[in-house]
């Protein structure tokens, strides 16, 4: 951009800022403008991938092989980070609630925390972890490739095809994938309270399914649904819009976790406060 | 398929009449900046073969696209089989792209899936028996040659093997017009001329149409100078001085068809890129 010049031959101090500004507010207008778009683009994209399932072709046998992979794949590491984090839990909060003479509730504390919100969202950024970075990498290959192109070349929509199992393997599976890391949490938990901090087991047992109430576990299967949503439909959509070959597949492999990890943490906000206000728990 | 299929000798030209099977109507397109394509019109009428030259990175992938609808054009309109493409939605273009067969630059075959199941990939959609699919993909692989790579991965094939499975791919479910993206592109000279002899075979076998877009002269020169005999198994030359009346060219340089015509026409041709590309 060149700037207007005085009489005198000198750049204007005044244009110079007033130019400076115009280019800030283009800048900003562009990235608006883009981010808008791309909201609008992901939008059409899930919807249509989503109601896909409604419709005939659907293909039950790539949303097995999905399930398989995003289920059993994912399995071993839901377990493990389950039943340490329900290990810390229970070692953190017994010290903090010894303090108060309430030691025995610790198992209250394991199964609540668990339930209603670790499992669903450490499950969601695990898988996210695994599963939102391999779908986005693998579509890209496929993209950069003409692998998609082909796949519609030859009358097939990658939409239906690739997308849509996807999504309804990763909803389904993240449901009992959350079910299996309260659990192992629960147990974690248990496995603290009684090898290390030598309480009872009967007791972190009870209180842990005592003070449980339908509401609390609604809340905690609730989750998974949307987070299960949230890393299919952004893993294969960030896949999808790869550009500019390897380099891309690499820029696509990143985005698809970053937006999935925060998307989970910001719907996992409003997805509790909803279910806070529908059952006043 | 049937391989054993007699191929005339002496070819007859598309009827001047004939319904154009492709037709490009003052096709533009851009990309966020100036048109990559502009104004295009041509058509490809049944049992012709077009050959689409021009230097790299002018369009002629793009343009190739936009004819079985993976890409939309910004203005004019593009018929296919009679039915205007340009605006039709993407579930409605589904069908009619299964009777098109392409062979994309690289081959674009999926690399998960064998030799088998890539070229058997429309049929295993429609749910074909397995035992059809295996026939017919052993015919398929039988006509460019690669019966042996059967269950092979397209990891394991060299890049003249891919095009050449690529081809299979575009012709066992037997398509009404063919798309062939640069099929001989970062091949070597000999592995160029068989595939080249795959096109030729499928074109004076099948006489499919199709619409071949190259820019080494020297394939389509080999296209034209050649015919198949199907009792020698092989591509032959023509006698001196004939050439295939079904094979035309079109020419593209800068966005724009800057020629339309026969060989005879082309080596004619008075434009300076024209005869700065023949040169």
């Amino acid at each position: 951009m060149r700037y207007p010049v005085h009489e005198s031959g000198r750049t204007s101090q005044f244009c110079v800022s007033w130019f400076g500004k115009l280019r800030a507010m283009d800048t900003i207008e562009r990235t608006a403008k883009q981010l808008v778009l791309t909201v609008q683009e992901y939008s059409l994209f899930s919807f249509r991938a989503f109601t896909n399932l409604y419709r005939p072709p659907v293909y039950w046998a790539d949303f097995l092989i999905q399930s398989d992979i995003i289920g059993v794949g994912s399995i071993a590491i839901v377990i493990l980070a389950g039943f340490f984090t329900g290990g810390v839990l229970a070692l953190q909060s017994a010290a903090t609630l010894a303090q108060f003479g309430a030691a025995a509730v610790t198992g209250r504390f394991v199964s609540m925390s668990m339930i209603r919100e670790l499992g669903p969202v450490l499950t969601g950024i695990m898988v996210s972890g695994r599963n939102a970075s391999s779908m986005a990498s693998e579509l890209g290959s496929m993209v950069v490739t003409e692998q998609i192109d082909a796949m519609r070349a030859l009358g097939v929509d990658p939409l239906r095809k690739l997308v849509t199992p996807r999504i309804f393997a990763s909803i389904s599976m993240l449901f009992f994938l959350t079910i299996v890391a309260d659990a192992f949490g629960i147990l974690g938990g248990a496995a603290v309270t009684v090898f290390m901090n030598h309480q009872n087991a009967t007791q972190y047992f009870s209180m842990a399914y005592e003070y449980l109430r339908a509401p609390d576990i609604l809340q905690g299967l609730v989750k998974p649904l949307f987070f299960g949503y949230i890393i299919a439909s952004v893993g294969c959509f960030s896949g999808m819009k790869t550009t500019g070959g390897t380099e891309g597949v690499g820029r696509s492999t990143i985005q698809a976790v970053v937006n999935s990890s925060v998307l989970i943490i910001v719907v996992d906000f409003l997805v509790s406060q909803v279910m806070i206000a529908l059952f006043s728990r | 398929m049937n391989t054993t299929l007699h191929s005339d000798p002496a070819p007859v030209a598309p009827q001047p009449s004939a319904e154009p099977v492709l037709e490009f109507r003052n096709v533009s397109i851009a990309f966020s900046g100036p048109h990559v394509l502009q104004d295009i019109s041509f058509r490809v009428k049944p049992g012709e073969t077009r050959i689409l030259l021009g230097p790299a990175g002018v369009g002629k992938s793009v343009l190739l696209k936009l004819a079985n609808g993976l890409i939309r054009p910004d203005e004019g309109s593009i018929l296919l089989f009679g039915q205007d493409i340009s605006r039709l939605r993407e579930e409605d273009l589904f069908p009619l792209r299964t009777n098109t067969g392409m062979v994309f630059q690289e081959g674009a075959l999926f690399d998960s899936l064998t030799v088998r199941d890539n070229v058997a990939y429309q049929l295993i959609q429609e749910e074909v028996p397995d035992d059809e699919i295996d026939a017919r993909v052993m015919e398929a692989l039988r006509f460019v040659g690669l019966e042996s790579t059967f269950e092979f991965f397209p990891s394991s094939l060299s890049g003249g093997m891919r095009r050449r499975v690529a081809i299979a791919r575009a012709l066992i479910h037997r398509p009404d017009l063919l798309l062939y993206d640069s099929p001989t592109g970062g091949l070597d000279p000999v592995t160029s001329t068989t595939i080249i002899e795959l096109i030729v075979k499928q074109r004076d076998v099948y006489r499919t149409p199709s619409l071949l877009v190259t820019h080494r002269l020297q394939d389509a020169f080999v296209m034209l100078n050649h015919r198949y005999d199907d009792a020698e198994q092989r591509m032959v030359s023509l006698p001196d001085g004939e050439t295939n009346p079904n094979t035309t060219f079109l020419m593209l340089n800068e966005g724009r068809i800057i020629f339309d015509g026969s060989i005879h026409e082309l080596v004619r041709s008075q434009d300076p890129f024209v005869r700065e590309f023949l040169a």
